[in-house]
């Protein structure tokens, strides 16, 4: 093949090729996808239900849109007074009026009933085979997975995975920037899923749009919605209700499985969460806390208090009292937070090990050198000391 | 008595009872704020010109959606419709005042201390207010920046200055009519201001409750909307839509009122249907009070109430479509010119019908949680919004600053401020629309990239149109210094009604005695 003729040859496969692409991402399609102009059904019956409805919806407004814009440039068009228009005595005809209030009150009818049915479908939320309680914190969700026999539940938190240097344009933007999480919900695939949500400070919502669920999270409410996911895949999703600083940067993941692949999940994160309750007794070497702790502040603490502790909307840690300060107090304050302040309680978001690590790390970074240790029990200790 | 003039020097507008200086005033101030809440949508736009943090932290983008959200609505669209109900209401019912000049006075000069209240919070510690226009609880209570007590008390001066002012076009309009001025010949502006009036009557002192319970939550132990404490964070949003739902009504009718004139004027033709153009605008006023939940439709309610909210919602489109019907059927069998005014008219019934119809798919409640707090809201509100208040409120201005100043504005100036709004605004905001549509959550500084060549094309829209309000301020400078003097009491030749009877400009007294309006025929 000549050079040219293999050029050619490329390049009528573009077109062939992003069709497949298109196509592809259409059947199992998880992000917003560029130039993505409507709602897509998503994987779940309802999903389907509701976009149908958007669509019917949808199409009455262009028809009525034709009907109507069509008589509004008309009239410009047709009554221009330099066309030598005349002004008639055109006005006040009962018949005409009667009709466009009848009319778009039918249109009303018409559109209630399959909108009713569908909001029935979504307020069914019986029969659940699951449940999972989601809760929103700022700016992070906690999911928690009931046990149905009252046993130990599975809970983690679940936030943005993606760095500061993507948000702040010193790296390249990945493909899943900003909808991106350390841990994914998982769930079985055509299963009758029930989350259960609710918030722990201010209102979140949690807002999937391929699983068609969206729902305000409230302290001191819970609310229930449903999915059904009928495709395994991994779905994305935000916060939707303003909750502060970080309400673009709490993204949701699901990610929908095999029963199977799901049942060695929630035993493998059994596990790992007693293996974690074991090392509260294990006592750690120096560069285990500190290398463990700089990773728990990278991912929970840098965005407030700045890469080297320099600070920025919370306090500088280098050379902070607290921090260089007795350790007991420093604990205290991390498990319990600031009330009124952004200082959030870890306590209950991180475990004593993890807490152990980041206190120790913080007491020995940027030139704070306290040369001291913070141990899982004595975080264990202090909290229960409470 | 005899006519006398006004006033020299800056006691002439600190001591005015004159209608007309304080409907002046109430435009100009609209106008700046209308600039101030621009440059805060300029800011949030050039933030979203691409992805990622560029311009302002997360913390400041927060209280620029939030302060441009309440700038324009309580500085710039509500004090707008004041100052014109201000100049217009008197001259249109042959009245030689507002009933209640000192009150009038009074309700405008609390309004800059408010405002200069509400943006110095911007410069406090902790900055300014960061929760949303709609201020839901607790994230304005007990998360909020210290800030909000000033933000709280601002808002009860406003919502003090708008009850005076609606006091006063109650009792202008009940009370000083000329004699054969009968209610169901008012002019339509006159009438929808009327019924905006008792809407803003009956919710202003809804919101003062609302700010009132969130003070109390936040400085007197009290826990209304804390639910640790026994409170309900829902409650606070009930209030709140108790308010706002009327309140969006409380923006669009004077609007609407404003339409019915220009059209009808510039169609050479009465409006279609003056009578049940009355009845829709009172039918929306009623709905409006029973539809307020809508916007709390992923709030968790019983289905009850979600069904009942849906179904009331819906039943909006039919007097709202009696209105556009009325609209085009009276351009119908007219003879057209194409003013500036008839210019934004006619975009006005455009784009505000595309609102109505994305409000349409909005009120169907299941679909609604697919849209809800996405762009496609914003992308809808602002149909209503931009091109309902704000083109009405061009095309007001257009249409009356012959009357008020005895110059002619430049037409060319008009139109070309015309098109480049129209074009920009449905830049800025259709696109909107799809970024919505594709999952695109509202009040976030940064998005995916799957969102950014839609928001490229909104940011460059949103700019295109804020430099077009500049064309619109230099017009009117322009007018005002060196437009070309005219005299015609009518001004344009299909105008028709009270206000065109008087001389160009308006003199400073007009009807010190009633003129007779028996022969007044009905016509928008």
């Amino acid at each position: 093949m000549t050079r040219k003729a293999k050029r050619l040859h490329q390049l009528a496969l573009y077109p062939v090729m992003t069709l497949f692409a298109l196509m592809a991402s259409a059947s199992v399609w998880a992000n917003p996808e560029k130039y993505q102009v409507n709602m897509k059904p998503g994987v779940t019956d309802l999903g389907h239900e509701i976009y149908d409805l958007h669509m019917f919806v949808f199409w009455i407004c262009v028809a009525l849109g034709v009907v109507v814009f069509g008589l509004l440039f008309y009239s410009v068009f047709a009554f221009r007074k330099s066309a030598g228009a005349k002004a008639s005595d055109f006005h006040e005809n009962t018949t005409l009026e009667l009709a466009w209030t009848v009319v778009p009150f039918l249109l009303c009818i018409v559109m209630a009933w399959p909108a009713t049915k569908t909001l029935i479908d979504i307020y069914d939320t019986s029969e659940a085979d699951m449940d999972v309680l989601v809760t929103g914190y700022q700016w992070k969700w906690k999911y928690e997975y009931l046990d149905p026999n009252g046993g130990e539940s599975v809970k983690f938190f679940s936030s943005l995975r993606t760095s500061q240097a993507e948000i702040h344009n010193e790296e390249p933007k990945g493909s899943n920037y900003l909808l991106e999480v350390d841990n994914p919900v998982v769930i079985p695939v055509n299963k009758k899923v029930r989350f259960l949500i609710t918030a722990n400070d201010v209102l979140h919502a949690w807002w999937v749009p391929a699983l068609a669920v969206k729902r305000d999270a409230i302290p001191g409410f819970v609310n229930e919605v449903w999915t059904k996911p009928k495709e395994t895949g991994v779905y994305r999703g935000q916060c939707a209700e303003l909750c502060g600083r970080d309400h673009g940067f709490m993204p949701i993941v699901v990610s929908v499985v095999e029963q199977a692949e799901y049942d060695q999940w929630l035993a493998d994160k059994k596990k790992e969460a007693a293996e974690l309750a074991a090392l509260v007794e294990k006592t750690f070497t120096m560069d285990e806390l500190v290398s463990r702790g700089k990773n728990v502040y990278q991912s929970k603490c840098v965005a407030c208090h700045g890469a080297n502790g320099e600070g920025g909307v919370g306090k500088a840690l280098a050379g902070s009292p607290v921090v260089t300060g007795s350790a007991q107090d420093h604990t205290a304050l991390l498990i319990n937070g600031v009330p009124g302040s952004a200082m959030q309680a870890f306590g209950a978001q991180l475990s004593e090990v993890d807490l152990a690590a980041v206190l120790t790390y913080q007491r020995n970074a940027w030139g704070n050198n306290m040369g001291d240790m913070v141990q899982p029990v004595d975080v264990y200790n202090v909290k229960k000391g409470q | 008595m005899g006519a006398h003039g006004p006033a020299k020097g800056f006691t002439r507008w600190l001591f005015t009872t004159n209608h007309k200086d304080i409907g002046s005033m109430y435009l100009w101030f609209s106008f700046a704020m209308f600039l101030l809440g621009g440059s805060f949508a300029m800011i949030i736009r050039a933030e979203l010109f691409q992805p990622g943090l560029q311009i302002v932290e997360p913390e400041f983008f927060n209280q620029m959606t939030t302060m441009h959200g309440l700038v324009m609505v309580f500085g710039a669209i509500m004090p707008a419709f004041v100052g014109l109900a201000n100049w217009m209401i008197p001259m249109m019912i042959g009245a030689p005042d507002m009933a209640l000049p000192r009150m009038n006075n009074f309700s405008f000069w609390i309004l800059p201390p408010a405002f200069t209240l509400l943006a110095s919070t911007l410069l406090m510690e902790g900055g300014g207010p960061n929760f949303g226009w709609t201020f839901y609880a607790p994230l304005s209570t007990t998360y909020a920046p210290p800030s909000v007590t000033f933000f709280i008390f601002g808002v009860h001066i406003m919502g003090a200055s708008s009850i005076m002012g609606a006091i006063n076009i109650i009792a202008t309009i009940v009370n000083m009519r000329a004699p054969g001025m009968t209610y169901m010949k008012m002019p339509l502006f006159v009438w929808t201001w009327l019924i905006t009036a008792f809407l803003l009557v009956a919710v202003m002192p809804v919101l003062a409750g609302a700010v009132t319970m969130m003070l109390m939550d936040i400085h007197f132990g009290t826990s209304f909307f804390n639910a640790a404490g026994g409170g309900d964070p829902v409650l606070f949003q009930h209030v709140f839509w108790f308010f706002g739902h009327p309140e969006v009504y409380i923006i669009i009718l004077p609007g609407f009122g404003v339409v019915s004139q220009i059209i009808p004027t510039f169609s050479r033709k009465p409006l279609f249907g003056y009578d049940s153009m009355v009845y829709a605008t009172a039918a929306i006023a009623f709905l409006s009070f029973v539809v307020w939940a809508h916007h709390m439709f992923t709030v968790g309610m019983p289905i009850a109430g979600e069904l009942f909210f849906m179904y009331a919602t819906m039943l909006i489109a039919v007097p709202t479509a009696a209105k556009v019907f009325n609209w085009i059927t009276t351009m119908f069998k007219g003879s057209l010119t194409f003013e500036t005014p008839m210019l934004f008219s006619i975009a006005f019934v455009f784009l505000f019908t595309v609102g109505g119809f994305t409000g349409m798919m909005l009120a169907i409640a299941p679909a609604d949680f697919q849209y809800h707090d996405s762009y496609f809201v914003v992308a809808h509100f602002h149909y209503t919004m931009v091109a309902g208040a704000i083109f009405s409120m061009s095309a007001a201005v257009y249409y009356w600053l012959p009357k008020w100043t005895g110059k002619m504005y430049n037409e060319t100036m008009g139109k070309a401020h015309f098109w480049i709004s129209f074009v920009g605004f449905n830049l800025t905001f259709f696109p909107q629309h799809f970024v919505g549509l594709a999952g695109m959550p509202r009040r976030i500084p940064d998005y995916n990239l799957a969102f950014a060549d839609f928001n490229m094309m909104s940011s460059i829209g949103a700019f295109i149109y804020g430099a077009s309000q500049l064309l619109f301020l230099f017009n009117v400078v322009r007018t005002i210094t060196h437009g070309k003097p005219t005299s015609d009491p009518k001004v344009w030749e299909g105008a028709q009604g009270l206000e065109w009877t008087v001389a160009t400009p308006a003199p400073y007294h007009t009807f010190t005695t009633p003129p007779d309006a028996k022969d007044v025929e009905k016509h928008g």
